[in-house]
């Protein structure tokens, strides 16, 4: 079982390098932050199977701690940071 | 045991499809709309069933309910960044993809 867990959390870092292609790309910054979204999932689910594989409980709580880390940024990009490029709704 | 082991097994390796699925769906959709429709549903399935694999494996029922507690988070979370980035774009007049 042990293989399984590694190489599913070598198989999800893989899959945050492919994500990496997006924050280069993204024509807005709203898809920069889409794959800020992708790491925040991402690296719940690799801290969750290496606590598993290793048997430290508190990986747990580093995964809550992401999680939770994932939404504040996420939060604070759409109500402060997000340039408004229209305008006419002003600063919100 | 050994059953054990392979019915957690199949759901991790379901749960690594489905973040597969949410990895090619942000790098190969067309506008913001339809990567968050990708991101945000197959990524959050995708880290049910892991967190389904590795609950069933969990010796005690304390890991179990933290587990959960993880992924109800993460779906939480997942739904409000959904919206708020959703309604943010169409807001800053980011246009709806059209064939």
């Amino acid at each position: 079982m042990q293989t399984l867990y590694l190489t599913l959390a070598l198989f999800l870092l893989l899959n945050l390098g492919a994500g990496m292609w997006r924050v280069l790309r993204g024509p807005t910054s709203a898809d920069r932050m889409l794959a800020v979204q992708l790491f925040g999932t991402t690296a719940v689910a690799i801290l969750l199977l290496l606590a598993q594989t290793y048997n430290k409980a508190a990986l747990h709580d580093v995964a809550l701690i992401f999680a939770l880390l994932a939404a504040v940024t996420s939060i604070a990009f759409v109500r402060r940071a997000w340039p408004n490029r229209g305008g006419k709704h002003g600063t919100d | 045991m050994v059953l054990i082991n392979y019915i957690s097994s199949l759901l991790l390796i379901i749960g690594g499809f489905f973040f597969l699925a949410g990895t090619l769906g942000l790098v190969r959709f067309p506008d913001v709309y339809t990567r968050l429709h990708a991101l945000t549903k197959a990524d959050n399935v995708g880290l049910g069933l892991i967190v389904m694999g590795l609950a069933i494996q969990a010796e005690s029922w304390f890991v179990v309910g933290k587990l959960l507690l993880i992924w109800l988070l993460v779906m939480l979370t997942g739904a409000c960044v959904a919206h708020l980035v959703a309604g943010g774009a169409l807001q800053r007049g980011i246009r709806v993809w059209k064939q």
